[in-house]
Formats: C-alpha cells, sequence, structure tokens
C-alpha cells in the first residue's frame, strides 16, 4: 500500500494554550483578565488581604477619610471600606456563580433537549422560553422575590431563574447549528445513542457561545446583586455587598462621597472587567478563526 | 446472476413534504428525492451512482444505511429486511454498514484527535482495552497511509486528503461489508484524488468491501465499479455492467451525460460531436409528466409525455427506462 | 499590435499572523487580443489570486500585490488612480466568478443590477438600457426575458445565475473576460451549456478570456493556450495541443497521468502524484515540486528553476529535461 507519511514536525497543538494566545493578543482583553483575576484572588484570599474586619464597627470614627490605617476610609458605622470591599468580592462572586450554575444547569439541558429533539418538544420549550423572555427580567427577579422573600438564597435564585431562558436559547442555537454538521451524521452513521452524540459531540461543539455568555453574565449578576442590594432587597446588613454599601453610602454623598464612591467604583470596574473579558473571548473561540 | 446479492432496494421510495402555516402545517406539495428505486449490489462488487443535482443519489445512500427512515419500499441487508427489525438489532447492524463522507472537513469533529474520531465506533460496538485499541487506531492509520504518529493530532492539522484517508479509518474500523462512499472525492484535488481512488480499491480487495459509489464524475465512477446506475429526478433510468454502460449506452440522458464530459486532450475535444442538452434540470417538486426527461430529450414522442417507462431489461444485466429503447 | 494584455513578475503576498503566504510568487505570461489562455492548477496555486491581483480586487489587508507590473493596451493596471482602474473594471475587463449566487445582490432585480454595468459605463438612459438588458438575456438563452428581467436571484437556477453573470460580464463588451471557475459549481450538462456560451459570444465579440479552472477537460475543449500553475508560480504554458501532447514539467505530466479519460480503455491501476499540497507558508527552497517528483536531480532542492523553453512557444520550469526523461 502506498504511503503518504507525513512526520509530525508541528509542536504539539493545545486547544488551552491556543486560546489564552490568541486571547493575550488584544490588549483590551487581557485587562479583562487581570480586573478578573484580581476579583478572584480578592474573593477567595479575602481573610488574608483585608486588614480589618468588615464587621468591626466604631460609630466613633464614622465617615472617617482615608487615611494609612484605613485607605479608603471608614463608611457610616466606622467600619473599614477596604475591608468590606474586599469581602464584598465574596458576595459577588458567589451570586455571580449561583445564579450563573441555575441559568446554565437548568438552561442547557432544555436547549439542548429541544434542538436535538425538534418538532413538538422543541415546540413546548420554545413557547415557554418565549413567555420568560416576555417579561422584562427586572420584573420577573422582583415577582420571584415577592413570592420568595427576601434575602441573599432568594435573591439569587431570582435572578437564578430570570437568566435560564437566555441560556436554553443559546444552546439551543447553538446546537442546532452543530446538528446539521456532517460528523454528527457520521456519529449517527456509526450507531452511536442520542445521549452520547450530545455528550460527546453536541455539547463540546457548543460551549464556546455558552462560556462568552456565562462571562458577560458574571457582569450582569453582579451588577443585579448590587441593584437588588441597593434595594434593600439582597444581603442582610451586616453583610458586606458593594449593592448594598452604596445604598448606605447614598445619604452622606455630600458630606463623605467616599464611602458610596469606593463600592461604586469596584461595581464598575469588575463589571467592566468581566465584559473585556467575555468579549475577547469571543473573538479567541471563534472557530472560524481557526487554521 | 442473482445469488451473492448482499444488499437489495425495492421500490424505495423517499419523499420529502414541503409544508406551508406556522401553527397548523399543512402539506403542499412534495420532493420526490427517490421515486420508487429497484436495484441489489452483489457481495464484493462495487456500484457506481452517478447523476446531476436534484436527482436523489445522496438521498439514496442515506436510505440504504438508514440515516433517514425512507417513506416506503424496503431495504434488504443480508436477507434482513431493515424496515422491519428493531432498533437494537439496527444498531448492532451498523457495524456491517459503514458510511463515507463527502466534506472531509465537516465530516471529523473539530474537537476530537485523529485517534479518537477513528476509535469511535469502536467504542460504540466493542469493549477493547485500553491498550488493544491504540494498537488497533495504530494500525488502521497505517492501512490508510497515515503515520500512527499523528494519531494525537486535531483534524484542522491534516491536508483534505489525510483528513478522507481519516474518514476511511474510522469507516473500517470495525469490519464493515458494506460502505457507502458519497462523493469522497469531489472535494479533494485532482492529484489527491487518485491516491483516495486507489486507496479504495486496495481497501476492498484486502477485506473483501462491497461499495456503493456515489460521485458525479463519470470518469471516476467508470474507474472504480464493476456496475453502474445512472439517475435522473429520483428514477434509475439505466442500470449496466460497467463497461456495457459505457460504451452502449442507451438512454437519451446517459448519452448525453457522457457526451457532456470533456476528455482532456485537445485533439480528441476537437474532434469530438457533443450532444448540448437545451433546458435546465426541472425542480424535483414540479415533476414533468410522463417521462422525467421529456422535455429536454432530443428523441421525445408523444408517448413519452403520456406514461412513465418503467426500466425494463434490454440484454444480461442491462436496464433501461426508456420507451423508445 | 502588441498583446492585449502582458503580466510580468507579478507577486502577490498575503500577510497572515501566523506567517506570509506567498500566495502567487513572481508569475509572467501574455494575451493577444481574442485568444483564450486557460490558467490550470488544484487549490491554493495562486490562479484565483492572480487574477484578483490584476484587477486589484486583493482584499488589504491582509494581501498586498507586492511587484510585477500588468500592461493592459499598453498600460501598467498596478499604478493607475483608483477612479482609472474603476473606469476598467467591469467595464474593459470584466470578470465573472465560480459562485453566482454570492456575486449578484440578493435584493435587487437582475434587470437593475445588469443595468447597472450599462448606465455606468456606457452612459445609457434607464429605458434604453432596459431593452439592452432584455437583448443581452435573450443571447445569453434565457426564455421568457421579458418577464424574467423583473425577477430576483434566487428566482433562477444555477446554471441560470451564471448566464446573468454572462450577460452582464459581456454587456459593455469588454475587450477581457476573466472566468474564474464558473462552471465548478454547476452540473456536468449545464456546464457544457455555459462553456458553449461563453465561447460562441467571446468569438463573436472578439473578446480574449482567461479561464480559470481546474478541470483539465474543460482547458482542453475552450482554450488556445494554457498556463499551469503551482504554489504560485507557473510550471509550464504553451499552445494547449503542445502541453497536452508533450507536458514537460513533471508536476504536468503527473496531472495528466492521474486523470482517468473516457476516451482510452480503463487503466488497471491509477497513477497518482505523491504527497500533499504545498503548505504555502513554508515552500522549499528551491523548485517547489521537489518534495513530490519522480525525476527529481541535486539541483531541484537548492536553486528554483526558471522558465525555459521546450518548444515552440512551450516553456516548462524545470532542471530535468523531460524529452530525454520519457
Amino acid at each position: 500500500m502506498e504511503q503518504n507519511l507525513t512526520k509530525a514536525e508541528t509542536k504539539e497543538y493545545s486547544p488551552l494554550w491556543e486560546v489564552f494566545r490568541r486571547l493575550s493578543q488584544r490588549i483590551t482583553a487581557l485587562i479583562g483578565l487581570i480586573i478578573v483575576l484580581a476579583f478572584l484572588i480578592s474573593a477567595l484570599l479575602a481573610p488574608l488581604l483585608a486588614p480589618h474586619d468588615p464587621i468591626e464597627h466604631s460609630l466613633g470614627d464614622m465617615l472617617a477619610t482615608p487615611s494609612w490605617d484605613y485607605p479608603l476610609g471608614r463608611d457610616e458605622l466606622g467600619r473599614c471600606i477596604l475591608s468590606r470591599i474586599i469581602y464584598g468580592a465574596r458576595i459577588s462572586l458567589l451570586i455571580g456563580i449561583m445564579v450563573i450554575s441555575i441559568g446554565v444547569l437548568v438552561g442547557v439541558p432544555l436547549g439542548v433537549v429541544s434542538a436535538y429533539y425538534g418538532g413538538k418538544v422543541d415546540f413546548i420549550v420554545q413557547r415557554f422560553v418565549d413567555t420568560m423572555l416576555a417579561f422584562p427580567g427586572i420584573l420577573l427577579a422582583l415577582t420571584l422575590i415577592a413570592m420568595l422573600g427576601v434575602g441573599l438564597p432568594n435573591v439569587m435564585i431570582a435572578v437564578g431563574i430570570s437568566t435560564i431562558p437566555i441560556y436554553a436559547r443559546l444552546a439551543r442555537s447553538s446546537v442546532l447549528a452543530i446538528k446539521a454538521r456532517q460528523f454528527v451524521e457520521a456519529s449517527k452513521s456509526i450507531g452511536a445513542s442520542d445521549f452520547k452524540i450530545i455528550r460527546q459531540h453536541l455539547l463540546p461543539n457548543s460551549l464556546s457561545p455558552i462560556i462568552v455568555q456565562s462571562t458577560l453574565h458574571m457582569a450582569t449578576a453582579i451588577l443585579w446583586a448590587a441593584g437588588l442590594g441597593f434595594l434593600g432587597l439582597g444581603v442582610n446588613p451586616p453583610t458586606p455587598e458593594w449593592g448594598a454599601m452604596l445604598n448606605g453610602g447614598r445619604l452622606y454623598i455630600r458630606v463623605a462621597s467616599h464611602v458610596a464612591t469606593f463600592p461604586g467604583m469596584m461595581i464598575f470596574i469588575t463589571v467592566l472587567g468581566f465584559n473585556l473579558l467575555g468579549d475577547g473571548l469571543r473573538d479567541a473561540l471563534d472557530p472560524r478563526l481557526k487554521t | 446472476m442473482t445469488d451473492n446479492i448482499l444488499i437489495e432496494a425495492k421500490k424505495l421510495t423517499m419523499y420529502f413534504p414541503v409544508t406551508k402555516g406556522i401553527v397548523r402545517q399543512r402539506k403542499v406539495a412534495e420532493i420526490k428525492a427517490v421515486d420508487g428505486v429497484n436495484f441489489f449490489i452483489r457481495q464484493g462488487e462495487t456500484l457506481g451512482l452517478v447523476g446531476e443535482s436534484g436527482c436523489g443519489k445522496t438521498t439514496l445512500g442515506r436510505c440504504l444505511t438508514r440515516l433517514i427512515h425512507p417513506t416506503s419500499g424496503e431495504v434488504s441487508f443480508e436477507g434482513v429486511k431493515l424496515g422491519e427489525i428493531r432498533e437494537e438489532q439496527l444498531r448492532s447492524l451498523r457495524q456491517k454498514m459503514q458510511f463515507i463522507f463527502q466534506d472531509p472537513f465537516d465530516s471529523l469533529d473539530p474537537r476530537m484527535t485523529a485517534a479518537e474520531i477513528v476509535a469511535e465506533p469502536l467504542r460504540v460496538h466493542t469493549r477493547m482495552k485500553a491498550k488493544e485499541l491504540k494498537d488497533k487506531i495504530a494500525e488502521l492509520l497505517q492501512v490508510v497511509g497515515l503515520d500512527s504518529s499523528m494519531a494525537n493530532r486535531y483534524p484542522h492539522e491534516f491536508s483534505g486528503g489525510q483528513r478522507q484517508r481519516l474518514g476511511i479509518a474510522r469507516a473500517l474500523s470495525i469490519r464493515p461489508k458494506f460502505i457507502v462512499c458519497d462523493e469522497p472525492i469531489s472535494a479533494l484535488d485532482v492529484s489527491i484524488q487518485a491516491q483516495i481512488i486507489n486507496l479504495l480499491e486496495d481497501l476492498q480487495k484486502e477485506f473483501d468491501l462491497t461499495y456503493l459509489f456515489i460521485a458525479h464524475d463519470l470518469s471516476v465512477v467508470r474507474h472504480i465499479s464493476h456496475r453502474v446506475a445512472v439517475m435522473y429526478l429520483g428514477k434509475i433510468v439505466e442500470i449496466a455492467r460497467r463497461d456495457d454502460l459505457y460504451r452502449f449506452a442507451k438512454h437519451p440522458y446517459t448519452i448525453a451525460l457522457l457526451s457532456a464530459v470533456p476528455i482532456p486532450d485537445p485533439r480528441v475535444e476537437a474532434t469530438r460531436d457533443r450532444i448540448i442538452l437545451k433546458g435546465e434540470i426541472p425542480s424535483p417538486i414540479a415533476l414533468p409528466s410522463g417521462c422525467n426527461f421529456h422535455p429536454r430529450c432530443p428523441h421525445c414522442i408523444p408517448l413519452c409525455k403520456r406514461e412513465v417507462p418503467p426500466l425494463r431489461q434490454i440484454e444480461q444485466d442491462h436496464w433501461a427506462a426508456c420507451h423508445l429503447v | 499590435m502588441g498583446p492585449l494584455l502582458q503580466v510580468r513578475d507579478l507577486k502577490t503576498y498575503f500577510y497572515t499572523e501566523a506567517a506570509v503566504v506567498k500566495a502567487v510568487d513572481g508569475i509572467s505570461y501574455e494575451l493577444k487580443e481574442g485568444e483564450t489562455l486557460g490558467l490550470v492548477g488544484e487549490s491554493g496555486c495562486g490562479k484565483s489570486v492572480s487574477a484578483l491581483s490584476l484587477l486589484r480586487l486583493i482584499p488589504h489587508p491582509p494581501g498586498r500585490i507586492v511587484g510585477g507590473t500588468v500592461l493592459f493596451e499598453g498600460k501598467d493596471l498596478l499604478k493607475m488612480a483608483e477612479d482609472e482602474i474603476q473606469d476598467i473594471r467591469g467595464n474593459r475587463i470584466a470578470m465573472i466568478f465560480q459562485e453566482p449566487m454570492t456575486s449578484l445582490n440578493p435584493v435587487l432585480t437582475i434587470g437593475l443590477q445588469i443595468g447597472e454595468a450599462l448606465e455606468l459605463h456606457r452612459s445609457l438612459a434607464r429605458k434604453e438600457a432596459r431593452e439592452e438588458v432584455m437583448r443581452l438575456l435573450k443571447t445569453v438563452g434565457i426564455p421568457d426575458a421579458e418577464s424574467r428581467i423583473d425577477d430576483y436571484p434566487h428566482q433562477f437556477s444555477g446554471g441560470m445565475r451564471q448566464r446573468v453573470m454572462i450577460a452582464m460580464a459581456l454587456s459593455c463588451n469588454p475587450k477581457l473576460l476573466i472566468a474564474d471557475e464558473p462552471t465548478t459549481a454547476v452540473d456536468v450538462t449545464i456546464q457544457a451549456q455555459l462553456l458553449e456560451i461563453i465561447k460562441e459570444l467571446t468569438s463573436r465579440l472578439g473578446t480574449a478570456v482567461i479561464l480559470i479552472t481546474h478541470n483539465l477537460g474543460v482547458v482542453a475543449r475552450y482554450v488556445n493556450r494554457m498556463a499551469v500553475m503551482y504554489a504560485g508560480r507557473i510550471v509550464e504554458s504553451g499552445p494547449a495541443f503542445e502541453v497536452y501532447g508533450h507536458p514537460r514539467h513533471p508536476y504536468t505530466i503527473g496531472l495528466l497521468a492521474s486523470v482517468p479519460r473516457l476516451d482510452q480503455p480503463r487503466k488497471e491501476r491509477l497513477v497518482p502524484i505523491h504527497g500533499q499540497p504545498p503548505d504555502l507558508t513554508r515552500l522549499p527552497a528551491g523548485c517547489s515540486f521537489f518534495p513530490r517528483c519522480s525525476y527529481r536531480v541535486e539541483i531541484c532542492s537548492q536553486e528554483r528553476p526558471a522558465l525555459k523553453p521546450v518548444g515552440s512557444d512551450h516553456y516548462a520550469a524545470c532542471f530535468a529535461d523531460m524529452a530525454e526523461s520519457r
């Protein structure tokens, strides 16, 4: 038999490294990555990084301006703002992960099944998704909170549920596109079961838009939590949460703007960071850019 | 000689409905992709299937291996009627019928390595241990002419011809008896096509394979096939032994098709008389009355417009569907 | 009178993040008035890029014409001002492409699209243009032209759309028609129709044609002269009869030998060209066909062969003398 051998000359190709390489070519994506990493480190290593106890209050020092001991000053109850911001990252991270987990773990299977089986199943699921999407997000979240009661877990569940239809739609369109590709047909001709095809071919290939969406959603989730916290519907005091901190500092904007400004800036920077990273990932994961 | 038949189709029909309406969909028309087709393929032979777009050859290939379910008619494989068996039985029969796809870029999962792609059928149908699997993969890659060091590469690192070899290795992995080759070389460069054709022929001899070779390139089909069937708008218009078809074609469409193929030799082309068919290939939704080919046929008589000509035996192993033959 | 088109040492490179792709690496050829030249090669050989380069239609970035001259009727197309070359495109040099669906605007009727070229280049009024369009449609054999003139591209079949493209291309009586794989996407019976139309109309109008294709059969029937391209360079050129009858480059020889022919008895085994298509980012020093060549000698890996005469008006870029080896 004739041979058409090509020796393995180029170095090993690793998908993960390739994504990172592409990502690092955009300066904005790199900035986003750094911000997100800082956020994660802050959240995970909060006890090591925070200079003071975030809950310890000292009414005598309320609204203190930034000093060496307290680099970002103290809030309306004398608590260290820097420490509260560092610990606040934890809450935001937790909220983001919970919200996205609910959205992905419920929405993606829904979308995948809907797309793969088509027909009546698809019809019913899509009408359900349409209905949910017809409500403005905040209305849906508030309604759910009204039903479930206030408090952090309920906020997370409410916001999480409202993201389910987005992931369902995303997963569905992704799977529909992949379903038509010949390698899926090839798998069927081999005799692979539906489950195997979904697990081995459809899911890995549809991950990219879901990853991008999740990253962008972290930003949204944080904003949501902050918004609801600002409305007083989120965490219970004295838990440090950026939105609640904003609310606390609202009354003192004129006299001690730093109380509201610093948490506000953190929200802004973190949301920006996730958005930049998400955009960068979208380009880096684009299969059309593969050689 | 009808013994030794491996796969047979009887009155195989595939209609795709065209629907209108948003909530309640009603059928307004039908695309008669495959319209009552009868043929068989013997063990160890290659049946070439040619035709232009819309003729239904691709759909026919998919019906044979049950990638799609035909509207009516039956397909028998080794005497077993595929329409009458249960899902599990069909799945195990799939081991014996495999498919090679046209697009070397699209038929391989871009996120799987070559080894994983080639091993997928083995994982589905057998319970091989990791070491066994690794050896088998290396062996398969060698058989199709690829170096086993490339097992951990991704599809985009291979050239088109090499990817097609991977597709062939995948199809061979579970020792099938029958392979449908759906335009396996159309997407490849001319200089690579010959490599793949030779490979397919060598594999056929070595593993006693039976092929349905679907293509539109008549010169290549002549090379690789033992018998050839010509399709037009869902029907087989002529089917014969290879040399009989190419030298003594009887159906006007076959004759025109052969005439339209340009020969790579200017001296020959300068002296050739060609039959240029008039008109377009009709849409499979609105088929002409009577014989599908009558609007474009240079020999059309009134009977052709009224009656559909049946596929009739002209000579030993040579059938044609034409009133005038 | 000099040749209509003179291409000298044309080079077009693509600058990608991975490497520089030398899509066209120094090609030269000539075309007389009314002559048909076949540009033959497989995918990636640079034939389409070279045609787009003639009209400066290379997307930049990442591509750039980095060298050479293209003399059309004595003037260098590569050095013209933008408005000058716009006047030539569609007017004196026309082009038709492989996939007519993407070359036609889906939201305009074909009457308007063809009319656009007429109004622009021949300054016809709307009404006159419409009549001319109808005449053109009839010439290319579109039945029922009076009603079809107001149809949209998607209402035509592939073969009909290509005819529309041909009509559009020939509407301004160009001196040169570049046909880039015009029949690759259509069936063989439609291919025969289209090529006959192109041949008949261009010989009637005296239009020179560059026919780009990978199909050796199409070239044999429809061209006077041909140039075979490989890895961005022309490896053999000459009159079609000569090149087919006495091919002198190993690539041409290999290509002709590997294609089964209907007019000859069936061979027991096809003779392929070994190896893989070239990687344009990593061409070997010396002859780019070296890795796959059965006739190679020492010098082939070191120096790049230039086109040298091997017969009357017949050139090949090879160090081994094919006349001796055969």
